[in-house]
């Protein structure tokens, strides 16, 4: 079962071919036995799951139920959930249960979605490899010794892993493509406004935007008409029709102008990386498309503009986060100052400190104009060179990222080299345009990703140009050799309850 | 010699919303700590602000009220500080584009004279929560019932040359914010809230130094840590000294003030865009259908009490100044169906009171309804002034009694007796018993005569409990004695 498309499952729930109780047996036996290995998840809601499940399976048995009902995901641990432990990857929300549901969470819960844990994360979204998280770095499925990119490295590799069939993730500078890339699934990062922040714990305000993650485009198309929706308790949410996803995914490509950024074939990057991408291009123009050469003149300013605003933009998301009223508290303060002092020390870890203090330096007085403001322009540009580009092509293409997934530890000591892994990512959700990766070939054994960057609010056409994509190819089909080798014990086992690292 | 005082005020006014001005919780006075702060002003985790509109109309209202540019487009910033009554860790305010640019307010002296004192700006923000110091053993309990209530900071010019302007200043605001009803005008409760940048000078040097005094909650407070401050750094520099820029705080209770920190201590605050929230752009036409739905302001108020009603200048001036001054003289006016007697009586023995007793008019005990019934009364000749006082009196003590001016009329047994049937029985009575003073009174020169009726009259109200109409009286029992002469 773990290795149907959630179309696949959502057929064969209405077919009862399974039922969803069946289902999330399954699933939860699978993160049981195998997410030692991974840590994909910091909580495993058993209980909650197969009390969904059945209540799902009640609604199938009358019919005409929303796509959705009774398929089980995820939820990367930076969307607030009623009643359970939402870490955002960090000790300082390690015993915090948020009192209400982040909007994206609500839409899932009334598609009837089965929720089978929170995904593990780079502390507070804060990296590329998941090695910030406070529950430990998440193991890349295809070689247990590579990241699995990050931060939503939890979410990419329980589907690479076939743990769950799909799950939601947040994009601030490439933490849905990159561990995409890097685990061999698909992800989307939409518009910025088209998904609700609502309840999702803010990194950077103007870059953070939710989507999700499965196995291919058609997936990803089905979760989007229910993760996207225009919610007034978010005041970015653009109030803006969510069309059917699915609906245009069979659309021909012929006439599509595919525009190639020169920017993005330069130095740095992998040469079996390139080659697997020109392939990709090769098949585009098999499937009628026109490749154009384009220039994007400020992307060599993303990663530095990136590292200004959003840390600027953290630094005081995460003000909130003093010991006072909920979240890591220090023993025994002895005053209000040793109070926050300590809390924040233990609380938070190195690179969300690291942030911090970037940030805060950023915005201090005699800085501001140098850095943040500067930073502001500089975005602007990089905006521009986008609307120029997207009058001349359709879309726009190139690597996810430079590399395939690296080992663990092999740029920790250099926060430099781990914010370059973000160097073809960044600049999309600088402009607030939709991005997309799809794995597009194995390079070393490791997958690696396509981008497809759209026009604002091209999410359709985006999903089409991928979905055709994966029907003349088997990237996305491929599985970790890792998890085909396991012989898993007994399915009727009964599950161990409650929550799991 | 003289040395010349500037001063620049800042000040807070709460206004009057329903809900806060980024979350749809409550902003009602005095509930149960920590009862009215929902996720959002708790800063949950996740949680965003959405703009109160309402908030964003009186904030466009005021800088209509005071002839100020109305900025078409605004934003918010985020002002950084830690504080435990602040959730987030940063004040949502706005910096560099305020909705209200700048402005004019006239103020009048007591002289008579007008003076304008220009408005720099205003601009809409949170108010933070309250930290409490006491009731905790050694801790510190925070109320986040405040936090998030919606606020404009006017900040004026250095247009204020003592504490005498500054206090006309205050008051006129007052007036205004509670006029167009943005602001419920409560100083007790903190609803407007003023700081004072004061510095000093010899005429025609550049400034001099200033410091800020925060968070005065009352125009008395303000106009003695006015006062105090000019003297003190008026003391420094005659000894040599020198200012130091500093925030200053002045505790009304004990009338003293010490300084919090300096300029070097001072935060940085690293104000930055709010992303959280988009530009407010504001529509013209929208401006103008606020400025259609004006209500009068006290100018105009005032201009009509000097028309419809012949009062003076100064009376009308008081009258219209604060808009719960004015509700009440008109509903006692209304009542009383005269307008000179109801503001007489407002300014006279209600303001007495009310002032003696540190008592705002909305907190009256004495209702305008009451007062405007109490006038009727005095109008119509059924008790005297002296009883009236009475009568206000028994209103006054008894603010829980719903009681009308007859009741208590009726119950002090004080309603005077205009009943001519029974005043002539009175005077009839009088007489007879008073053979030698008629007797007296006959043989009397004419010109000594009304001085002698001082004894009947007497005599009479004596008989009657004080309860005679004295006019009635007169005019009787001057008829009976003539017809026996």
């Amino acid at each position: 079962m773990h290795n149907k498309t959630l179309t696949e499952l959502s057929k064969g729930l209405r077919s009862g071919e399974f039922s969803s109780v069946e289902l999330t047996h399954h699933f939860l036996n699978r993160i049981d036995q195998l997410d030692g290995v991974y840590n994909s998840f910091i909580t495993v809601t058993a209980e909650q799951a197969l009390a969904q499940a059945a209540a799902a399976d009640q609604q199938l048995a009358k019919g005409n139920t929303p796509v959705l009902c009774g398929v089980p995901m995820a939820h990367k641990d930076i969307f607030c959930t009623e009643g359970v432990r939402t870490s955002c990857g960090s000790r300082m929300l390690d015993t915090f249960v948020p009192p209400y549901n982040a909007t994206v969470v609500e839409n899932f819960a009334a598609a009837g979605a089965v929720v089978l844990g929170k995904t593990n994360m780079d502390e507070f979204a804060m990296g590329s490899s998941n090695e910030t998280s406070y529950y430990g770095p998440v193991k890349n499925p295809w070689q247990t010794q590579c990241v699995p990119g990050g931060s939503s490295g939890g979410s990419a590799a329980a589907i690479a892993a076939r743990l769950t069939p799909a799950a939601t993730a947040t994009d601030t500078g490439g933490s849905i493509r990159q561990p995409a890339a890097l685990c061999g699934i698909t992800g989307l990062k939409p518009t910025y406004g088209r998904v609700s922040r609502w309840g999702m714990i803010a990194f950077a305000s103007s870059l953070d935007q939710g989507g999700p993650m499965a196995r291919n485009a058609e997936d990803v198309a089905v979760l989007l008409n229910t993760m996207a929706s225009f919610d007034d308790k978010d005041s970015t949410c653009l109030e803006r029709p969510v069309p059917d996803y699915t609906a245009t995914l069979n659309a021909k490509l012929d006439g599509l102008t595919i525009g190639v950024p020169e920017q993005y074939f330069g130095d740095g990057l992998n040469p079996a990386v390139e080659q697997a991408v020109q392939d990709a291009l090769r098949e585009y123009e098999n499937l009628g498309a026109t490749i154009k050469d384009i220039s994007l003149p400020h992307s060599n300013l993303s990663v530095p503009a990136y590292y200004v605003i959003a840390p600027a933009e953290a630094s005081a998301n995460l003000s909130r986060f003093d010991g006072v009223r909920y979240g890591h508290r220090c023993d025994n303060p002895q005053d209000l100052e040793d109070l926050y002092k300590r809390s924040r020390a233990e609380g938070f870890g190195d690179e969300v400190k690291r942030r911090i203090l970037v940030g805060a330096y950023c915005l201090s007085a005699g800085y501001y104009d140098a850095y943040y403001k500067k930073a502001l322009q500089v975005r602007r540009l990089i905006q521009q060179d986008f609307v120029a580009a997207f009058k001349q092509v359709d879309i726009i293409m190139g690597p996810t990222c430079p590399n395939p997934a690296f080992e663990f530890g092999s740029k920790g000591s250099d926060p430099v080299a781990m914010y370059l892994e973000d160097i073809y990512t960044i600049a999309t959700n600088l402009a607030g345009l939709p991005g997309m990766s799809i794995p597009c070939g194995l390079v070393d054994d490791k997958p690696v990703g396509l981008q497809l960057i759209g026009n604002y609010f091209d999410e359709a056409r985006m999903l089409n140009i991928a979905h055709r994509f994966q029907q003349q190819t088997d990237w996305h089909q491929l599985a970790p050799p890792s998890i085909t080798n396991v012989s898993l014990q007994d399915e009727s086992i009964a599950h161990a309850n409650g929550e799991s690292a | 010699m003289s040395w010349e005082t500037v001063i620049g005020l800042e000040i807070h006014v709460q206004l009057a919303t329903k809900t806060k001005i980024f979350s749809g919780a409550s902003t009602a006075f005095g509930a149960a700590p920590n009862t009215q702060a929902c996720a959002i002003d708790l800063a949950m985790p996740g949680t965003l602000p959405v703009l109160n509109k309402k908030a964003v109309d009186m904030a466009i209202l005021f800088g209509l009220a005071i002839d100020a540019e109305i900025n078409l487009v605004s934003a918010f910033d985020r002002k950084n500080y830690f504080y435990p009554d602040l959730p987030k860790g940063y004040q949502t305010t706005q910096l560099d584009k305020p909705i209200v640019g700048p402005g004019t307010v006239e103020i009048t002296l007591a002289d008579g004279s007008h003076k304008n004192i220009r408005i720099h700006h205003a601009h809409l923000e949170e108010d933070a929560g309250k930290s409490l110091h006491e009731d905790f053993d050694g801790m510190s309990g925070i109320d986040l019932n405040r936090a998030g209530t919606p606020l404009i900071e006017i900040v004026t010019e250095p247009d204020i040359s003592n504490a005498e302007e500054a206090l006309a200043f205050a008051k006129k605001l007052h007036g205004l914010v509670t006029s167009i009803g943005i602001c419920d005008g409560k100083m007790s409760q903190g609803s407007l809230r003023f700081d004072v940048n004061v510095s000093v000078r010899r005429p025609d040097e550049p400034l001099g130094t200033r410091t800020e005094t925060k968070n005065l909650n009352s125009f008395r407070f303000m106009e003695k840590a006015i006062a105090k401050e000019v003297a003190r750094q008026i003391d420094v520099l005659e000894d040599g000294g020198t200012i130091r820029q500093e925030t200053r705080l002045y505790d009304g209770d004990t009338d003293s003030a010490r300084s919090m920190r300096s300029k070097e201590e001072a935060n940085d605050y690293r104000y930055f865009p709010c992303p959280d929230l988009l530009p407010v752009v504001i529509e013209q036409n929208h401006i103008e259908a606020l400025r259609a739905s004006l209500p009068e302001l006290p100018e105009a108020r005032k201009k009509r009490y000097m028309a419809d009603y012949s009062l003076s200048d100064y009376d009308a001036g008081i009258l219209s100044d604060d808009a719960s001054m004015a509700h009440y003289f008109e509903a006692s006016a209304e009542v009383a169906d005269d307008a000179k007697l109801a503001a007489n009586w407002i300014m006279g023995e209600l303001s007495a009171q009310l002032n003696s007793s540190e008592t705002d008019i909305n907190d009256s005990p004495v209702s305008a309804e009451q007062l405007g019934g109490l006038i009727v009364r005095i109008k119509d000749g059924s008790i005297s002034n002296k009883m009236a006082r009475t009568v206000f009196e028994a209103l006054w003590n008894n603010p829980a009694d719903k009681s009308s001016a007859d009741d208590i009329i009726e119950q002090l047994g004080l309603k005077q007796v205009s009943d001519s049937g029974a005043i002539e029985t009175l005077v009839d009575e009088v007489i007879a018993n008073s053979a030698q003073q008629v007797a007296n009174y006959a043989k009397a020169d004419a010109s000594k005569r009304p001085k002698m009726l001082g004894y009947f009259v007497g005599q009479i109200m004596k008989a009657s409990k004080g309860q005679a109409n004295p006019q009635q009286v007169n005019e009787v029992l001057l008829k009976k004695l003539d017809a026996l002469i």
